[in-house]
């Protein structure tokens, strides 16, 4: 019994060992790992649904929806996945056959990449990515798949939500584009970040990139708590997703619509024409009621994704470079619109206002004759008549004298450049700042300029003043242009003399936007001031309830007084009536609404004249400015005047149409949105949201291209770097490239009889 | 020796009528509340486990309790039997042991959840005799070993032999169903009787090397099933096949840990109630422990289990007669194997084998046998002082 008993204490010491080691591992599971594990647990235990939020509607001033959506839910499977499953997935696709109600044949021919012998319905795309399937698929569907995901392993279900543009092409540039979201820009989002599917998406451009936060609203999520055959058991945590804010634009849908079809009669009537733009401003708030650009493009292509085709379409010379917006990256040389600038730089230099001054036939700018339009002297003037009339002269000689006095082509230290300045003043030559990307600056060729311009040009002008221009055709032409290579090479840094003179008549190597010169005449015919334009106005919650109202901020002041602002604006006023457009707005009830403006007519080499119109109505109390450029329009006077007159005969219904706004003013009051998203008061929305299922065109594998650089060739030094800082954006190269022409051989056009920047009557 | 049996036999009219008191008091109460609790709490953790499923979500609850009972009958009436009467009982237990074994083989035997282990009663009940022959064995060890040989406290090499055979028997006829981990059991009962009998040293280490080399033959020459050979290389790395094999074990260290210091609370277990660990109202209930009582919940199970373990120690040392004190101590080693090998495989130190956890997991006849060891030890307990 003694054995026994010992070789019991022997057990008893082993068995109080092996409690030991159960409790100090238990300790070690869910003391020690307990945090980790409850993780696993999550993970393995929930099955999270995230609940995309609506995003914002884009509204006009009256509450007209310019952008709203559609949600549709798409089920998509994974190829690559698929093929790898026993069966080569088919029980799986036999399973989604069941709950789609799709034959299990036509299942397997969509997800087969198309090739040779396999025709539609097969996968375009890349194989790589889940190919939809069911693009209108209901909710019961989509739960019944998300939710048992272990019976359906890599077939996803996801909310698309689809942009629907009521207004068709209208401003589709300003309005911009969504693009699935890169994994980095989800990154720097803050909040549920499990979303990153590749499907979420992003506002690339126009006013969807810069109200991308307020629209976007907060993602939502659905913690669906499962068992291990993956079935839903109950619901762990629900976070309602929070609807994207509307953005309230002060654009006037009607307004825009009446800007887009002008311009469309316009490049319609002007053969050669290759774009246009037309900007509405109100005047006196900076606010922008229409934003025009023609050739435009049916925004609707980016819904679900666009092809790898279609997008390059868009960036294509063929159908004109759409994407572009003219009326933000349409840099071209202003005209006589520019005067108004110019007299204001007389002014500042001590020419006195009401002064009288000659206009000759044409004028010496140093060694060389620069002409009026046909060369015709018109007599003494003041100042009034000299802009209704677009002479010439009366400028080239001031902008000549203030060159003269700056040292010519010795300049002084601190040379005043006096209409270079004042160009600068009236908002020229840098961004407006307007709430959209990539706004180009414009350019004001003061001497600064000119020297930085030739210390990036005068490589090339040094070899090609030695080499020539073999490749040229044109003997007399390639002589011409090595002539100018060696004195570009030799004093390409200097201002010279008719540099100073084209400036002064918005010719030569300045260039303006046409936003731009709309908000310098904004600020003229108001209250002077200089205002970084906005075309949002306020952010409201989808209930209604106002969120933020955007102000237009107050950038700079022009230099005038108000009796000088005044007396310009008077003189503007007569231009329709007596000046050079009064031939466009013949007919036109100048009793009812008086139209002040100044037509312009600049000059490209090789090309069509631009043609300009600036424009305000009414005269006396200006509601509105309108701008509008025509690239390759031919004169102002023919093709922009009569596009901006028909804008205000829409306006203010002086055509067979009902006035667009009928009070003959912007609407000045947000609109009234009610709880159900409806706009409140008489006026009918033309659609209220709309919701539920609607068609998205089939996904294509070509996401991600958001941002393809646009070849760079053809392009000077100087316009890519403006292309860098424009940065965001990447299809300005349309414009780019008409400025491109004419700045790589800018030396031609000036100081030259045969090129003379001479201006046709503006 | 006379005297005693004398004034036994004048006493014994009165000791009928006291004895039933007296032996009441010397009963092990500190193992049977412990026992209580355990089978308090397995039958909480059974509802849990179950109530998501079961049919009216607590048919198998209210079997369980139904089991109990039977349990506790069986329990009092092994408790009321003179475990030395017991003794010449062991042959028969054991023969019915072999019996139910064999009846598995034959057409009245059933598989459930893939084991063969099954005898099919009717009504929704069956019983699995595996377990009825742990007792049978271990009765039938006890009564060969606790006869020592002549001036010696060994047990004779002959009764030695005979045990070994027996055991052999049993083992075989388990593996024949197959049922690993019942075999694994048989042998630690085996081993206990002869390392408590007191059999030399030499003998347990031959008889050891026997064992592994055994072992490595089953191995070897591919006697286990693949399912098995899987097991105990996921449990070697459960990365291997977490899907597979290896989810398991996965699964339960997850469900375990999660439940972390206080447990997520009865009922609320996410991965009970999501039923990622298999089988968790059997052989993996403790996994329902450790995430609905948390680390201090499931430390109590293992303590309740360690008084049990350690009342039992204590029940053979005082034991007096070598039968008593043999059977207590192979109940003791076979319940702290089982103990240690189920829990320790939810807490991913043990291979994955099918045992349940003692007086915890659901399953009628381990319940039964369970609690009739339960009832063998307080008889050896109300009785312990020897009488030779």
């Amino acid at each position: 019994m003694i054995r026994m008993r010992t070789r019991l204490v022997v057990l008893q010491v082993i068995v109080m060992g092996v409690l030991a080691v159960l409790s100090l591992r238990l300790w070690q599971v869910q003391v020690v790992r307990g945090q980790e594990l409850v993780t696993r647990a999550t993970e393995t235990r929930t099955r999270s649904v995230i609940v995309p939020a609506v995003r914002g509607q884009i509204l006009d001033s009256s509450g007209r929806p310019l952008v709203r959506n559609q949600t549709s839910l798409v089920v998509s499977v994974d190829r690559t996945g698929l093929i790898r499953m026993p069966e080569q997935g088919v029980p799986v696709l036999r399973k989604l056959s069941e709950v789609l109600g799709q034959p299990v044949k036509q299942l397997q021919k969509r997800i087969t990449p198309c090739g040779p012998g396999v025709t539609k319905p097969c996968w375009t795309g890349s194989p790589y990515q889940p190919i939809p399937v069911e693009e209108r698929a209901d909710t019961r569907q989509a739960l019944q798949i998300l939710e048992r995901q272990e019976e359906f392993p890599g077939i996803s279900a996801e909310i698309q939500s689809v942009r629907q543009y009521p207004g068709g092409k209208a401003g589709a540039q300003m309005l911009g584009y969504l693009q699935p979201v890169t994994e980095a820009e989800l990154a720097k989002r803050e909040g549920l970040k499990a979303a990153f599917s590749g499907v979420d998406l992003v506002g690339r451009d126009g006013l969807e990139y810069i109200y991308d936060d307020e629209l976007r609203g907060k993602a939502g999520l659905r913690r669906v708590q499962v068992d291990r055959m993956g079935k839903a058991i109950g619901v762990e945590e629900q976070v309602a997703p929070v609807s994207g804010d509307n953005l309230v634009t002060s654009i006037d849908a009607r307004v825009q619509d009446l800007a887009e079809q002008a311009l469309q009669h316009a490049m319609k009537n002007a053969p050669k024409a290759d774009g246009a733009a037309a900007v509405v401003l109100e005047p006196g708030t900076g606010r922008v009621i229409a934003l025009a650009s023609m050739p435009g493009y049916d925004p609707a292509v980016w819904a679900g994704g666009i092809s790898d085709r279609g997008y390059q379409r868009l960036l294509s010379d063929a159908t004109g470079k759409p994407l572009v917006s003219r009326a933000l990256n349409g840099m071209f040389a202003p005209g006589s619109t520019f005067k108004v600038s110019s007299v204001t730089s007389m002014l500042r230099a001590g020419y006195p206002l009401n002064g009288t001054y000659d206009c000759p036939g044409a004028v010496m700018v140093g060694d060389r004759a620069f002409h009026n339009f046909h060369g015709i002297g018109l007599g003494s003037m003041n100042l009034h008549t000299a802009l209704v009339k677009s002479c010439d002269t009366i400028f080239y000689r001031a902008g000549y004298d203030q060159w003269l006095k700056d040292g010519g082509l010795n300049p002084k230290k601190a040379p005043k450049e006096v209409f270079a300045n004042t160009a600068k003043a009236f908002g020229f030559g840098k961004p407006t700042g307007i709430d959209l990307p990539g706004e180009s600056s414009g350019r004001i060729p003061d001497r600064t300029w000119k020297k930085n311009m030739w210390a990036q040009t005068s490589g090339t002008s040094c070899r090609r003043a030695k080499t020539g221009y073999p490749e040229v055709a044109d003997k007399s032409r390639a002589e011409f242009l090595k002539r100018l290579a060696n004195e570009n090479c030799l004093e390409g840094f200097l201002l010279r003399a008719g540099d100073s003179a084209n400036f002064s008549i918005g010719q030569g190597d300045v260039l303006v936007t046409p936003l731009q010169l709309a908000r310098a005449y904004a600020a003229l015919v108001s209250d002077g001031k200089l205002r970084s334009p906005r075309i949002g106005w306020a952010t409201v919650r989808p209930d209604g309830a106002l969120v933020r109202r955007i102000d237009v901020p107050v950038v700079g002041k022009l230099p005038l007084s108000k009796k000088e602002r005044l007396y310009i604006k008077d003189a503007l006023s007569d231009v329709p009536s007596d000046g050079t457009a009064a031939g466009a707005f013949s007919g036109f009830p100048m009793n009812k609404v008086r139209i002040g403006g100044k037509t312009g007519t600049a000059e490209v080499w090789g090309k069509e004249d631009t043609s300009w119109f600036a424009s305000f109505a009414p005269a006396e109390a200006p509601h509105f400015v309108v701008v509008v450029m025509v690239s390759q329009g031919g004169m102002g006077a023919s093709t922009a005047a009569p596009a901006a007159r028909e804008i205000y005969e829409g306006i203010f219904g002086f055509a067979k149409n009902k006035p667009a706004l009928p009070a003959g003013r912007p609407v000045s009051k947000l609109p009234k949105i009610s709880a159900d998203g409806t706009v409140a008061g008489d006026r009918t929305t033309d659609g209220a949201v709309a919701d539920g299922p609607g068609t998205s065109g089939p996904e294509t594998g070509d996401e991600g291209k958001s941002g393809p650089a646009t070849g760079d060739e053809g392009r000077s030094g100087a316009e890519k770097r403006g292309a860098e800082k424009r940065g965001a954006r990447s299809g300005d190269a349309g414009t780019g490239g008409t400025v491109a022409g004419r700045t790589g051989e800018g030396g031609t056009s000036k100081g030259t009889k045969k090129e003379g920047g001479t201006e046709a009557g503006g | 020796m006379m005297d005693r049996t004398l004034m036994g036999g004048r006493r014994s009219f009165a000791r009928r009528a006291v004895g039933a008191q007296s032996a009441m008091w010397r009963l092990d109460g500190v193992m049977l509340v412990a026992v209580a609790a355990l089978c308090v709490i397995g039958t909480l953790l059974v509802w849990s486990s179950t109530r998501t499923w079961a049919p009216g979500s607590t048919g198998l609850v209210k079997k369980h309790v139904l089991n109990l009972a039977i349990g506790t009958l069986l329990c009092a009436a092994v408790t009321v039997i003179d475990h030395r009467a017991m003794r010449a009982y062991a042959p028969l237990a054991f023969l019915l042991s072999l019996v139910g074994l064999g009846l598995v083989i034959t057409p009245l035997g059933a598989t459930i959840n893939g084991s063969h282990s099954w005898i099919l009663l009717g009504g929704g009940f069956a019983v699995q005799p595996s377990e009825f022959a742990k007792l049978g064995l271990l009765l039938i060890i006890a009564m060969l070993l606790a006869q020592p040989g002549e001036g010696s406290d060994r047990p004779r090499g002959l009764d030695v032999w005979l045990a070994l055979f027996a055991a052999l028997l049993t083992m075989g006829l388990v593996m024949l169903q197959p049922d690993l981990g019942t075999t694994l059991v048989l042998a630690v009962i085996t081993a206990a009787g002869l390392v408590i009998a007191g059999v030399r040293k030499r003998w347990i280490i031959l008889l050891a090397l026997i064992a592994g080399v055994g072992v490595f033959c089953v191995f070897a020459f591919g006697m286990l099933e693949p399912y098995q050979v899987a097991r105990f290389t996921a449990f070697l790395d459960p990365r291997v096949d977490p899907r597979g094999v290896g989810y398991n074990s996965t699964q339960s260290l997850i469900a375990i840990g999660s439940g972390q210091l206080f447990g997520k609370g009865l009922f609320d277990g996410g991965q009970t109630t999501g039923r990622f660990v298999p089988e968790q109202h059997t052989d993996f209930i403790f996994t329902v422990a450790g995430e609905e009582f948390g680390f201090l919940g499931s430390l109590t199970v293992v303590l309740l289990l360690g008084v049990v373990l350690v009342r039992g120690l204590r029940i053979a040392r005082l034991c007096e007669d070598r039968f008593g004190t043999l059977v207590a101590g192979t109940i003791v080693c076979w319940l702290a194997f089982q103990t240690f090998v189920n829990i320790g495989m939810t807490i991913g130190i043990m291979p994955i084998t099918g045992l349940p956890l003692p007086f915890v997991s659901y399953g009628g006849t381990a319940t039964f046998a369970n609690l009739i060891s339960i009832g063998l030890l307080q008889s050896i307990r109300i009785r312990e002082q020897s009488f030779n």
